[in-house]
């Protein structure tokens, strides 16, 4: 029963933190701001940390022989010691990209760069495994992928509840699997997938997993030692971080032997006319002036995040999307797609209302002061299994709290009716 | 309330009770159009009978789609190419117009309930979805 549990956050304290929240929407309407999966909020110390840096800090990080870019060096490379802890990987296995998007596709590149005899590469009769709950950027990639070395692309079906289907798991992780890509929280469901036995299985036949955290990192605590993982990707603008920086974590020995993707400036080891060799992990994968701003803006975020907690994050999630659940349990019109328990979910709620298209409902709320997302939300082959052309999100984070559960509610009984007497 | 002027009865009259929806059996051209940031789509067939414009679709979308489809083949149905290429240009500039043209209504007709449309970015794409499907179409019908 939602009324019996208890928010562990004050949304309305938190959204103090964070100054969008003091505008108003179409005209005086409150902000409830429902679309955090597809990008947060950001607090005044990220703000300020991203502003700063330019304030007082800017120069080229590992280049210049001066003042500046020391201290331009140590705010990156702190974070990098930040995003460390928070993963609870080894420093140099962090490397920042601009976002998930890329860190995926630098991991499908670099797979392709691999020569035969190296571990990542790929032939035909080899087998490249997702699901059908990706996000594009875990699916698209790996597609190409496959195209380019003639790999085979597999992937896991999901089942009634809006879980993968994985009574057959050995015949989808075949022996000849050599990559199984994976969403950690499902984008449109809110599903979060048990890896255990995918883990384990993947490794049985030699495989590596890769882990799209996109939707888990920034909600709940994941540690990549204890996932079992082999790399992990998320965007830092989803986790109250800035734009335009993403991290791709990897375990060390397979970074080593994994070819870099992007080639330039700072990815070298050397240089001659003819040939290059190639710096260390993680600069082997940094090629160029990184986005070192937003580096040291995601160091704050993670920063805010740990304050705050991420246990209780993701149980003060957990309360409002049972909140919601409950709520739309008493609206016949109402379909919700995805898990109707608490157990094994985020704070995602994928939603359609009878004679409703999810592009009106989400004008309608807007009028109210309600984001929401409505859409494919990238995930074109889930949103056809689930038989629809587009769906309404509501998507919870720390700031929000039970009122905007309530106007979220509300909101679409007022839709209804606008719509429908009409 | 600001949305009634995106939501003008004309419009959720023809979401309710779509004209010409439903393909014809034959057609001289099929299109078929999809907007990637949605998932809308429309299936467009179009044929000239002794010059004439005859048009039939079908679609999954918002009411803003499946009501401008619905009024563009019921307001160039039974006109020529030579006529509707006005009316298809009248209807784009005014979306573009971001509220700022009131649209000839001796032009555009029932279409002329979408200019509240162009005041929200997000939707003019879906209220060209069917306009643009007709466009493509007419240009396959006189490349023939
Ligand atoms: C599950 C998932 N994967 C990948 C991405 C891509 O993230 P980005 O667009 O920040 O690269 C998203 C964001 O939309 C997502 O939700």
């Amino acid at each position: 029963m939602a009324s019996q549990i208890t928010m562990t956050l004050n949304g309305s304290l938190i959204r103090k933190d964070f100054p969008i929240f003091e505008r108003v929407i179409r005209g005086d309407m409150r902000l409830i701001y429902l679309d955090s999966g597809a990008t947060s909020q950001k607090p005044n110390s990220v703000i300020e940390a991203e502003a700063n840096f330019y304030r007082r800090n800017n120069a080229a990080v590992h280049r210049g022989a001066h003042q500046l870019a020391e201290e331009a060096t140590d705010a990156y490379e702190s974070a990098r010691f930040i995003v460390a802890d928070f993963l609870g990987g080894d420093v140099d296995e962090i490397i920042f990209t601009k976002s998930a998007t890329e860190s995926l596709n630098l991991l499908a590149y670099s797979f392709g760069n691999a020569d035969s005899g190296n571990r990542f590469h790929l032939k035909a009769g080899d087998r490249i495994v997702v699901s059908e709950m990706e996000h594009h950027a875990n699916l698209v990639p790996w597609q190409e992928l496959a195209k380019r070395t003639g790999a085979e692309l597999a992937w896991f079906s999901l089942n009634e509840f809006g879980r993968l289907d994985l009574s057959n798991i050995e015949s989808v992780i075949t022996v000849d699997t050599k990559v199984v890509a994976l969403t950690h929280q499902s984008n449109v469901l809110g599903t979060i997938n048990p890896l255990e036995a995918i883990v384990a299985r993947a490794h049985d036949v030699g495989a590596v997993v890769v882990l799209d955290a996109c939707q888990s990192v920034p909600h709940m605590k994941v540690d990549v030692e204890k996932l079992g993982v082999d790399f992990l990707a998320f965007s830092g603008h989803k986790s109250v971080g800035p734009t335009g920086v993403g991290v791709l974590w990897g375990r060390g020995e397979l970074l080593d032997e994994l070819p870099p993707f992007l080639f330039g400036g700072s990815m070298i080891e050397s240089v001659t006319m003819a040939h290059s060799t190639w710096a260390a992990v993680p600069r082997k994968f940094e090629a160029g002036v990184p986005n070192m701003a937003q580096v040291v803006g995601l160091g704050a975020a993670l920063n805010y995040l740990t304050t705050i907690g991420l246990d209780k994050i993701h149980d003060h999630e957990i309360a409002l999307t049972s909140r919601l659940l409950e709520g739309f349990e008493e609206n016949k019109d109402v379909q919700i797609f995805g898990p109707r328990g608490l157990d094994m979910r985020g704070g995602i709620v994928s939603f359609a209302v009878k004679d409703i298209h999810p592009h009106d409902m989400g004008q309608f709320l807007d009028s109210q002061g309600i984001a929401v997302r409505t859409g494919h939300h990238c995930a074109w082959p889930l949103t056809r299994k689930l038989g629809v052309n587009a769906t309404t999100r509501a998507s919870f984070y720390l700031y929000n709290d039970e009122t905007d559960v309530d106007a979220l509610i509300a909101g679409v009984a007022n839709a209804q009716e606008y719509f429908g007497s009409r | 309330m600001q949305l009634d002027s995106l939501y003008q009865e004309v419009i959720l009259d023809h979401y309710k009770r779509p004209e010409h929806k439903g393909l014809s059996e034959k057609s001289d051209v099929q299109v078929h159009h999809v907007n990637p940031n949605c998932g809308d789509e429309i299936t467009l067939n179009l044929s000239l009978r002794d010059h004439l414009i005859d048009i039939s679709w079908d679609g999954v979308g918002c009411s803003i789609s499946m009501a401008s489809a619905s009024v563009m083949s019921s307001l160039l149905s039974g006109k020529t190419l030579e006529e509707a290429g006005p009316i298809l240009d009248s209807f784009v500039s005014l979306m573009q117009s971001k509220g700022t043209q009131t649209g000839d209504e001796e032009v555009l007709e029932d279409a002329l309930a979408f200019s509240g449309v162009s005041k929200y970015p997000a939707r003019i794409k879906c209220a060209l979805l069917g306009w643009m499907a007709f466009k493509d179409a007419s240009v396959q019908i006189q490349g023939r």
